[in-house]
């Protein structure tokens, strides 16, 4: 009994307890407010196919490119001890780059729109593993190194296309950006499921979760063991230049064209958010991927049930700052320490009473 | 002053925080000259560095604060939003009729706040500066949209006439083509950005919480173990940036004499870059106000070159901005290899090793 | 007596999660006394020593400063009742000057810079510190950095100073320095409380001994009434008999075995070019004092530093060691002296922590499964007797004993020919020290190879057959047969020999 409840404070679930705790009190909020918040309808689209709509449709499809960042921004935090900045600028330019090839045939196939993706894939990749070496070779801190490529990403994607912002008009790029025909679930959540599959699988077929919480908690000694910190450090970023690339792709593929200045703007600081969120520690070493991906679903939830609430899209910024204070500090370790110490002295002076009660 | 050399005959050898920052200042007068030489035109004129100096008074500012949390160890990246936030409130406050000092005490007390808050969270509810100040950046910007969406001009009299003061230094200015004396002139907001870093300079050099920062951000163990409170310490520098942001978003209004929902946009990133340049570490104990002053001007210079030289396209000026961002970091990450590491604990070693030799030499000739 | 005393420590009580660091403990200092802690490795003096200086916090007890009953939250809080340290691990800001680390803490609103310029030099020489205050700390000497902050204690005319471990990093004339500035404060009427580990040195500077075993008082003595014998055997406790009955199961017969590993020339960015050898099932060990230059050997045997030259030979095979990872595919294990830093993996659970260098060895690409991975855990839970309370357990929160178990476990498990344990037994409680060296023993038995460091002459003694001797980074002599022995030891350690 005693275990119980000192396992529930402690929070049983370990660090999902505050994302999953945030989401089920936006939900009770939104059913509080709106009893038919969560309801899902099928509609039709422009194309004539039954897709379905509602508010968790919208969560889930919105959050998709936020959910791949984050869970890439994971690994990049747990190996390096710090985040990229650069997400969204390098993302810009992975958009870039598959526009680019895409315009570059005559026509759109399921062939050019692979290649597109590899060529894109691999230029963040490059960008990546340039992030990548300025941390693990030149040792300069994560935010600092990749501030170079915030600051000049959205030039050099703006470079790639001459600074226009072509349009991209074919069927299988509408179907990556919304939904395949007879399929009524958007297609950007299956690629959101897809990666997750992927790194599952990835953590499941290579020990790299080990070898990458070993380098993030204590380096010197994983050096020791055997492990290369350098390269971890390095795969990681590289890693999350594949997610770059896939969320690029993405959001190219939403709008139809690829526009360098807007597409993905200021994701990076919610991707870090959806990581910290999610309970990882932004100083590294141990993560759940989980946590980060329930992280981003919190976030979008947030913001579309601002919208819902008909605060305007300039302003949700403000509301979303609240609730990450809020959240923060409940997950803050003085505070948990002090509620800790508050809820023993509660039940000391409740034990007491009830033996005085049975005293007298 | 008996000796006018003295500078360049220190017994000691330079600190990390002075050695970066001559790198910066040589740097900068570097780039200048050649510009001069170079490329000429606007660059043989003073007039280009008072712009220079009027246009980035308030990056000036918020670097500096920022330049106080970094030596801390930390980092504040809400103080381009606090700039904007600052900026909207006191044009409504002065369109809606408020005085010119209400105003003023207006931009302070929404820097103290912001600044009261986040070093509150940060420092003794331990929750990391980044998130922190993300949110006060998310905050900050959310504030500004929900005063006024839509830009909003002062049409407050005597502010319109303070801030169209200036300093004109006719002697210094030039005689363009048409004949007409351009003269050079300094807006009253680069006075104050000039009089915060000259402040920071002497807080950080001359008073106790300056040195506390230092050794905070040197050696945080350390610092708590020679009785230093951190925890304050660490408040009162967010504290002094949140102010300092405050003071910008002011001297920005001055600039400008417009709110905009999108003022000071992507200023906290500048504002990083310049310290950086000016030889301020992330990870703490090494850096300058004076150093920070040069990187903005760096900054601002390579800039004006890019334009001078024909590459006239916003994205050109990033493109410059990130390589010599890049430059810097790799050339003090190079540096500061090279001072310490292996080769100082050898040389420590080898003190010893004689020590030791000399002294049992002398056992040996004894007995 | 009751009037002389200047600091008294009653029923401090302190535990940690799994641990009862402080049991109980009294203490008391008097005024003008040099009054040495000592106990061994993980007694408590340190964590009595934090109790004092407010780095932790007291679970139970009192704490009183000339009679007035003090409470200490913070070092700052013991710095102003006039309680100074100096630490083990010299904690000033490297990135300060000498006489900014001098006054910071301590100083006015504003700095008066020059003033305290003067100050710390007219300091600095009465005391006769070879700095000067507008040096920058970080590019002092490791010794000078010691006694600067000695100085910091000295001019904040404290009532208490706390030497913790001062003379670990320096030379004898630095440490007769050390004494006479000891002597000279102990006149003055400071109360001086000594840690140390080198019995000479309580035996010529100390006034009484204090001494703690396994987080419990054992009692305190006149330095002048308590033999070192008695002192020695006060710090060990019952366990002294235990111990010396070790020895005696020992074959000394390597001679004919077939030799496992062989380097010439060997040199690595920190270790100079020296030869060594070592047999099937042998154990031997590196001697000498701290800094000699025997970690490093071993370090580059296992390619932990750069190796820079040199040819070695396992089994009659050249083979490049350049990386840890190399030596790993090679057989051999290394357990890294400073088990904080290079040891554990201090979030991470004793399971991940004791598979840990298997699963390196089998590369990324062959993970080993969950239940694998569990059961090899609960295997060396079992044999090494880790006390954990479940395999899941992160591996910080264990006691330094089990944490060297667990890294003890990871390398077993690579089943290595040749291990290395550098410092296998420091920081950890008698009990798991003697279980370490019977397991040594075991594992030679079995035919593995295993070089042993320990600062503790007599524990190599025990174990090794054969041990190499290095003085000031090089090889001086190897020692085998009869002349393992205490005095042999010492003699060729410190050069007295012909």
């Amino acid at each position: 009994m005693e275990n119980k409840r000192k396992k529930f404070l402690s929070g049983g679930l370990g660090q999902l307890t505050i994302p999953l705790i945030a989401i089920a009190i936006l939900v009770i909020f939104n059913l509080i407010r709106d009893p038919g918040f969560f309801g899902i309808g099928i509609s039709h689209n422009n194309d004539g196919n039954a897709v379905l709509s509602g508010n968790i449709i919208t969560i889930i499809n919105g959050a998709s490119e936020l959910a791949i960042l984050a869970m890439g921004m994971t690994i990049v935090t747990a190996a390096c001890g710090g985040q990229d900045i650069s997400v969204g600028a390098a993302a810009a330019i992975a958009g870039s780059v598959f526009v680019k090839v895409l315009k570059s045939g005559s026509s759109i196939s399921v062939g050019t729109v692979l290649l597109a993706f590899a060529f894109s894939c691999v230029v963040a990749m490059i960008f990546g593993a340039f992030n990548g070496s300025l941390v693990a070779i030149f040792r300069i801190q994560p935010m600092i190194a990749t501030l170079i490529l915030y600051t000049c990403g959205r030039s050099i994607a703006y470079w790639i296309n001459g600074g226009a912002t072509p349009t991209v008009d074919s069927s299988i790029i509408k179907a990556i950006g919304g939904f395949i025909p007879g399929i009524p679930v958007p297609t950007p959540v299956f690629i959101v499921l897809l990666m997750a599959i992927l790194f599952k699988l990835l953590f499941r077929f290579t020990s790299l979760e080990l070898f990458t919480q070993s380098v993030g908690i204590n380096g010197a000694a994983a050096r020791l063991n055997g492990i290369n910190p350098t390269l971890i450090k390095l795969v990681s970023f590289i890693i999350l230049g594949v997610c770059v690339s896939v969320s690029g792709c993405i959001g190219v593929s939403r709008l139809g064209l690829i526009n360098h200045e807007t597409l993905l703007l200021d994701i990076e600081m919610d991707a870090i958010l959806a990581v910290a969120i999610g309970g990882n520690n932004l100083g590294g070493g141990k993560f759940r991927i989980s946590g980060s991906i329930i992280g981003a679903y919190v976030i979008q939830m947030l913001t579309i049930t601002l919208y819902a609430m008909k605060v305007p899209s300039t302003d949700v910024k403000a509301y979303k700052a609240i609730v990450i204070i809020l959240l923060v500090v409940i997950g803050s370790p003085v505070v948990k320490a002090r509620f800790s110490k508050l809820m023993a002295r509660i039940s000391e002076n409740w034990k007491k009473a009830t033996v005085k009660g049975a005293e007298e | 002053m008996k000796n006018p050399f003295k500078l360049f005959k220190r017994k000691e050898p330079l600190t990390d925080t002075q050695l970066l920052m001559t790198i910066t200042i040589v740097i900068f007068f570097i780039m200048y000259l050649s510009a001069v030489f170079g490329l000429g035109g606007g660059f043989l004129h003073a007039k280009q560095i008072f712009d220079m100096l009027n246009d980035n008074s308030s990056l000036i500012i918020v670097a500096c604060g920022l330049t106080v949390v970094m030596i801390g160890g930390g980092i504040d990246i809400s103080v381009g939003a606090v700039t904007s936030l600052v900026v909207m409130s006191c044009v409504l406050f002065l369109n809606r009729g408020g005085s010119i000092i209400g105003s003023i005490l207006l931009a302070l007390g929404i820097g103290l706040v912001f600044g009261i808050v986040q070093g509150f969270l940060i420092s003794y509810l331990e929750i990391q500066p980044f998130i922190v100040t993300l949110a006060g950046l998310f905050f900050a910007r959310g504030m500004t949209t929900i005063l006024s969406i839509d830009p909003q001009k002062s049409q407050h009299e005597a502010f319109n006439t303070l801030r169209g003061k200036k300093i004109k230094i006719s002697w210094l200015g030039y005689t363009a083509k048409n004949g007409n004396r351009i003269p050079a002139q300094i807006e009253l907001g680069v006075v104050v950005a000039v009089i915060v870093v000259i402040l920071v300079v002497i807080l950080l050099k001359y008073f106790r919480l300056g040195r506390n920062i230092y050794a905070m951000g040197g050696n945080q163990q350390s610092a708590l173990m020679l009785g230093i409170n951190v925890k304050r310490t660490r408040f009162l520098s967010y504290v002094i940036s949140g102010l300092l942001s405050g003071i910008s978003g002011y001297v920005f209004l001055m600039h400008t004499g417009a709110g905009n929902a999108t003022n000071a946009a992507g200023m906290e990133m500048n504002a990083i870059a310049s310290a950086i340049i000016g030889g301020t570490l992330l990870t703490g104990g090494v850096g300058s106000a004076v150093g920070t002053f040069f990187g903005t001007m760096s900054l601002t210079t390579i800039n004006k070159i890019v334009v001078a030289s024909g590459l006239n396209e916003p994205y050109w000026q990033k493109i410059t901005t990130g390589g010599m961002l890049c430059f810097f970091i790799l050339l003090q990450s190079v540096v500061l290899g090279r001072r310490s590491g292996k080769k100082s604990s050898g040389k420590i070693k080898a003190f010893f090793r004689r020590l030791i030799n000399s002294i049992r030499k002398k056992k040996k000739a004894s007995t | 007596m009751q009037e002389e005393c200047l600091l008294t420590m009653r029923q401090i009580d302190k535990k940690f999660p799994g641990v009862h660091a402080l049991n109980n403990v009294d203490f008391t200092l008097r005024k003008g006394e040099i009054h040495a802690l000592m106990g061994e490795n993980g007694a408590g003096k340190s964590t009595l020593i934090k109790v004092l200086t407010g780095v932790y916090p007291m679970d139970g007890g009192e704490i009183k400063l000339e009679g007035q009953r003090v409470l200490i939250h913070s070092p700052q809080d013991a710095q102003n009742a006039g309680i100074s340290t100096v630490y083990q691990e010299i904690t000033l800001c490297p990135n300060l000057t000498v006489a900014e680390n001098m006054f910071i803490g301590r100083s006015g609103v504003v700095i008066r810079r020059k003033e305290y310029e003067k100050r710390a030099d007219e300091i600095l020489s009465r005391l006769g510190i070879p700095a000067r205050s507008t040096q920058l700390l970080g590019k002092c000497s490791l010794a000078i950095q010691q006694m600067v902050a000695i100085a910091r204690a000295v001019d904040m005319k404290c009532k208490v100073l706390i030497l913790d471990e001062p003379t670990s990093s320096l030379d004898d004339k630095e440490v007769q320095m050390l004494f006479s500035l000891m002597r000279d404060l102990k006149s003055q009427g400071v109360g001086i409380i000594f840690v140390t580990h080198f019995l000479e040195q309580v035996y010529e500077v100390s006034d009484r001994i204090t001494v703690l075993r396994n987080g419990e008082l054992v009692g305190e003595y006149l330095t002048e009434e308590l033999p070192q014998v008695q002192l020695v055997s006060r710090m060990i406790g019952k366990e002294l008999e235990e111990l010396s009955n070790l020895g005696e199961t020992e074959e000394k017969q390597d001679e004919e075995k077939e030799v496992f590993y062989e380097a010439k020339n060997l040199s690595s960015s920190d270790a100079l070019p020296f030869d060594f050898t070592i047999r099937k099932g042998e154990v031997n060990g590196f001697t000498g004092l701290l800094g000699s230059g025997r970690s490093e050997s071993v370090r580059a045997i296992f390619g932990a530093d750069k190796v820079t030259g040199g040819t070695v030979t396992i089994k009659d095979k050249r083979v490049k060691i350049t990386r840890p990872v190399e030596a790993m595919r090679n057989g051999i294990g290394y357990l890294a002296e400073d088990r904080k830093r290079d040891g554990i993996i201090a979030e991470l659970s004793v399971r991940e922590n004791i598979i840990l260098a298997l699963q390196v060895m089998n590369g990324v690409f062959k993970p080993i499964s969950r239940s694998e991975s569990e059961a090899f855990a609960d295997e060396y839970i079992k044999v090494l007797n880790i006390k954990t309370a479940s395999r899941e357990t992160p591996v910080g929160s264990l006691s330094g004993g089990n944490q060297q178990k667990v890294i003890l476990a990871r390398w077993l498990l690579t089943h290595p020919d040749y291990l290395i344990l550098d410092e296998p037994t420091r920081g950890i409680d008698v009990g798991t020290k003697l279980e370490i060296q019977k397991l040594v023993l075991k594992l030679a038995e079995e035919g593995m190879s295993i070089t042993f460091i320990s600062s503790e002459v007599e524990e190599m003694l025990r174990t090794c057959s054969r041990l190499i001797v290095m003085r000031d980074r090089h090889i001086v002599g190897e020692l085998t047969g009869n002349d393992l022995n205490q005095t042999q030891v010492m003699k060729t350690i410190a050069g007295g020999e012909a």
